[in-house]
Parts: C-alpha cells; structure tokens; sequence
C-alpha cells in the first residue's frame, strides 16, 4: 500500500478572515504530525503562534533562531522563551509586508500521540520584496505528557489571519496498516 | 503516484542504549528520512555514521542557535556525520538523506535538531564515499537513548 504524507484535515481562510486555525479531533492513529501553513495578518503583525489541546497553562518552552535578510546587511539571533501559555513562532507575514505575499511555515510533531512530553519542530520564511526575509527555526516543547489531539494557530497579538491563508495538517505512519 | 514517507523500520529504546542501527536499507527509494524523538541521559548527544564507516570521511557546516547567540560553524574530516544536540529534555531530530542510493556522488545529508533547551540548528552534512547508503548508525556518544527514544527510518520516492 503507498504511504504518503495522510491529509487529516485543511482550513482556508475565507473572506473576512480568521481570528484563528483551529484541528481538532486530530485520529490518534499516526506516528507523527506535520502542519504546512501558509498565512498572513491583516494587521502589522510578525508572529503567530502554536496551542496544542487548547491548553493556557504555561507549558511552551522553545528555543528559537532568527536570521532576518535586508538589502545591504543581514543579522542573526538567538533568544528562549519559557513557561508560556502558547508558543511564538514569529514570522507571520504582517499587512506592511509585499501584497499577496504570505508566510511558508511548516510544524512537525514527532509522536504526538504518545505520553511523554512533546518536542516539536518548526520553520518559517517571510518575504517582503526588496526590504527584507526571515527565516526562523525553532524548537518547542510542550511540557504536557497527553497525547496531543488538538493545534490552533493564531496571530501573536492582534487581528486575523487574512482570506486565502491556509493550513494543511498531515499524519505520518512508521508503521504499516 | 508518487510516494512519501514510506515507513522502512522503526523501533522504541526498551533498554537504554547508545547506539541504534538500520541496516539492510533497500536501495529503492530516491531519498531517506530517519527521524528520532526522545530523552538522552546526558546533553550533546546525536551523531551518525553510515556503511559502518569510521573513517574521517565526514564534514559539515552548522547554523545554530542557543538561546542567547547565533553562531555558524564548520569541522572537516570528521568520523561522525553530526546530527543533533539531543538533551534530558524530550527532543527531536530529522535527517534526510539526499540520492542516497545512488553509486556516483557523495553523500548529502541535511539534518535539522530542535532541543528546547538547548540548540535549534540546521547542518549540511557530506559523506565523501560514492558508495550506496545500506546501513546507518545513529549513536549518542557518551549518554545513552533511555526507554521510551524512538527513531524511525522512512524512505521517499520521485515520481
């Protein structure tokens, strides 16, 4: 039988927009979980973040790099966050940025489903065309041991998520049917 | 139709160890993908050899991040392909071996760690062997995998 990258479940933004992004009922029966999003804030706005099972309790930790291109000059940085109610992971696509232009994210969360604390991975991209990019690494952790069955995006501090953003959340089997 | 993330094996850490092996690795996918998640004994572990060699007939470049600073490094003729700076906090490592059955090139491999509490990083790795890639080791040097460390090998093939 094939194996590919099992689509669980997509959203699309529609018009108006989305204060969020919300998989829920995520099946237990996968190894690992990957979320490819694509988005952009209505307002000037660079980061969004991940909630796993709807959980504020300050679980998140996460370690991040950022490496952010201009023109003539480009900085790298390094910084943590601990004890937090949701995981930044920045580089959200803000209103101010190139139109029609919208981050490159993808989140992948090896054995989500199991009952340890999960580690989790994600990088994302920006662009704003001839100004500057971003590139952010992070990793995450969710000091929780139950099995993850839920993720919501949402936009850092304020507005939505515009029209046509999306998300796209895979299963992964290392095992056969 | 094409096909991703074809499971080839996979196993959990019963006894702790610190040292796991995926040998026999058919040569029919284009490309492999070995993904390990858990908790080591001790911090900085994760590296990888292939075919068994230990030869220093490896090098790579880093880009990492600790927390506080950003940094870039690179280390030629290493007898490790580097691979993650695992932790005693649950992390994650994913390592995609490029063309890996293919007897002409050199070896690429692309690893990218996440360790909460201590690195993110991504690193280019080179194994100068053409050699086809049957086996890989994937070791963590003076700490051990504790129960619970899983890794799974997945292969991927072009359409």
């Amino acid at each position: 039988m094939a194996f590919t990258y099992s689509p669980i479940a997509s959203v699309t933004v529609g018009s108006g927009g989305a204060s969020s992004i919300t998989f829920n009922d995520i099946p237990q029966n996968y190894t690992d979980l990957v979320v490819k999003v694509s988005a952009r804030s209505s307002v000037n706005d660079t980061a969004f973040t991940v909630q796993f099972n709807g959980s504020t309790t300050a679980y998140y930790t996460r370690n991040l790099l950022t490496y952010v291109a201009a023109p003539t000059a480009g900085t790298a940085a390094s910084s943590t966050q601990s004890n937090t109610a949701s995981a930044s992971l920045e580089a959200l696509e803000p209103s101010t940025y190139t139109a029609n232009t919208f981050n490159s994210s993808e989140i992948y969360i090896p054995n989500y489903a199991g009952s340890t604390n999960k580690s989790f991975s994600a990088d994302t991209v920006t662009e704003n065309n001839g100004t500057q990019s971003m590139l952010v690494m992070v990793a995450g952790l969710l000091s929780n041991t139950t099995a993850i069955t839920s993720i919501k995006l949402s936009p850092a501090t304020s507005g939505n998520f515009v029209q046509y953003s999306t998300a796209y959340l895979y299963g992964i089997r290392a095992t056969e049917y | 139709m094409p096909q991703t993330y074809t499971p080839i094996a996979s196993t959990t850490v019963g006894t702790a160890t610190n040292s796991v092996t995926f040998s026999s690795i058919p040569s029919t996918y284009t490309d492999l993908i070995l993904v390990v998640n858990g908790v080591l004994t001790g911090s900085g572990g994760g590296r990888f050899r292939v075919n068994g060699d230990t030869g220093t007939n490896y090098s790579y470049t880093r880009v990492y991040g600790n927390g506080s600073a950003a940094a870039s490094d690179r280390n030629s003729n290493q007898d490790f392909a580097y691979g993650s700076n695992l932790t005693t906090v649950v992390s994650n490592g994913i390592y995609h071996f490029m063309n890996y059955s293919n007897t002409t090139t050199n070896k690429t491999i692309i690893s990218r760690n996440s360790a909460s509490d201590a690195m993110v990083n991504a690193v280019a790795n080179l194994w100068r062997s053409t050699a086809a890639i049957n086996s890989i080791t994937f070791d963590t040097g003076g700490y051990n995998m504790t129960t619970g460390f899983a890794l799974a090998l997945y292969g991927i093939k072009a359409a």
